[in-house]
């Protein structure tokens, strides 16, 4: 399913990010960063909160505009109930809704701002997204002092929070299509390794992107996924190139964009969490963008779609991906 | 049904892991842990204190120092570097209670502390229990008293 968009403009950014992002390849792209966990709260949990409201706070002040102003405002973390995306949004714009894609969130939450806006039912919308290494180490895996060994295809969880404001007043980046992933079930059961169970996920949306549209990778000048980690990337790569013999010349992927892989060992294969790839796209490749040094982005968000609880009641990772297209107008 | 192809073209884009170093340097932790333990029974026997007595003090050593470094937040890079043989002995049952009720300080001392403490220790010691009852059992059955 893919809708195209006349009117809908991707106007600013704002990205706030802890220590371990802080440390990587892109800190001067980032709005403000933190160097502890904590920030300055007594838990991880209110810890993210704060994020989410330090990252609208930011948003608001660089686009100059008021809490009463925003129509809209879509939110979507790790958290169980997505307390981070409700409490840190509380006072901010006339709607809310809260989403969960796991790490696909970014993007689906700019699909529905952006149909919304397209429908003229609103003027502007803040997709926002968040997580925690440590809330959510807390939440899929073992406590966070721990340090339980991991594999090395296992992903390391990015900190922060990042909003993105959608207008229909013209801008320099317009939305230009998007394509709303499926759910997808390739028997995948290793939790270590997300990057393989999400890119069947990319695979599938990105083939159904391109028929729709009648594109080919070259259309775009970049093709982004979203937190599938080094061998993840590999394996989409490989597997479109074998199956399709679809070459992917310009394609990253966020979760290896945001760490030095090289020197940041404790993340292994990559980053992950819903805003790993808003942390890349709304920093690094905004500012891209608006320099128009690069003029259309293909962004695939991930999600791996599964609990704790399901995974050990035998049950499979599902995954899904969603994908819009930024255009330089 | 499995998707042969892709599990094909996944299978090779695995990581490396370095299971064999991992597992030797448990060994070589996990040894120089029991040999501590041994060293602080030699150590307690100087002051005239006998073997069977010296266990649970040792032990009691063990679960501190665990203890304390997990509170102080550097078990887990030693856990890092030393692998799983600081997490077999006592040290790293220790470890499992402390950082689970770490975790849940903030919930307070019912809800958080209390049941969450045993989250990952619970297992070894409900398994513990029943192993313990089972083989003691077929001692018994075999050699009587």
């Amino acid at each position: 399913m893919t809708f195209y968009y006349k009117n809908v403009y991707l106007t600013e950014t704002a990205t706030i990010t802890g220590p371990y992002e802080k440390n990587g390849p892109l800190r001067k792209y980032f709005d403000k960063t933190y160097n502890d966990l904590y920030m300055g709260e007594k838990s991880f949990e209110k810890a993210e909160i704060k994020l989410v409201r330090d990252s609208l706070v930011m948003i608001m002040k660089k686009s100059g505009i008021n809490k009463k102003e925003v129509d809209l405002v879509i939110g979507g973390d790790l958290l169980n109930q997505i307390t981070a995306s409700t409490y840190g949004s509380y006072g901010v714009g006339e709607g809310f809704i809260g989403i969960y894609g796991a790490c696909s969130s970014s993007v689906l939450g700019m699909i529905i701002a952006a149909n919304f806006i397209e429908s003229k039912f609103i003027n502007n919308a803040i997709c926002l997204v968040s997580s925690h290494n440590m809330t959510s180490e807390k939440q899929f895996r073992y406590p966070t002092e721990y340090g339980a060994p991991r594999p090395n295809t296992a992903t390391f969880t990015a900190t922060g929070a990042a909003c993105s404001y959608l207008t229909n007043e013209e801008d320099d980046i317009r939305i230009e299509s998007a394509t709303l992933g499926r759910i997808i079930d390739y028997e995948q059961k290793d939790p270590n390794d997300m990057g393989r169970a999400m890119a069947p996920a990319v695979i599938d949306t990105l083939l159904r992107h391109f028929k729709d549209t009648n594109r080919s990778p070259e259309d775009y000048d970049l093709i982004l996924t979203g937190d599938l980690g080094i061998y993840g990337k590999e394996i989409v790569k490989d597997y479109l190139q074998r199956q399709y013999k679809l070459d992917l010349n310009n394609y990253n992927d966020c979760g290896v964009m945001l760490y030095d892989l090289k020197e940041q060992k404790e993340v292994r294969a990559g980053g992950s969490g819903p805003v790993c790839s808003a942390l890349v796209t709304y920093s690094y490749i905004f500012d891209e963008l608006k320099k128009k040094k690069i003029k259309r982005v293909l962004l695939l968000a991930t999600g791996a779609l599964f609990s704790p609880i399901m995974l050990y009641q035998k049950e499979n990772i599902n995954s899904i991906c969603h994908a819009i297209s930024l255009e330089v107008v | 049904m499995k998707n042969t192809k892709y599990e094909k073209i996944a299978d090779k884009h695995k990581a490396p892991e370095t299971r064999i170093y991992n597992a030797f340097i448990a060994f070589l932790s996990g040894g120089v842990i029991g040999t501590l333990g041994e060293v602080i029974i030699e150590i307690l026997g100087t002051f005239d204190i006998s073997r069977t007595d010296a266990t649970p003090i040792m032990i009691t050593i063990f679960i501190f120092i665990a203890s304390l470094s997990t509170a102080l937040g550097f078990f887990d890079t030693l856990v890092t570097k030393f692998k799983c043989g600081l997490l077999i002995p006592i040290t790293g049952f220790a470890h499992a209670m402390t950082s689970s009720s770490l975790d849940y300080k903030n919930e307070g001392p019912i809800y958080g502390i209390g049941s969450n403490m045993f989250k990952l220790a619970g297992s070894v010691i409900i398994y513990g229990i029943v192993s313990a009852w089972l083989f003691g059992t077929i001692r018994y059955l075999i050699g009587g008293m």
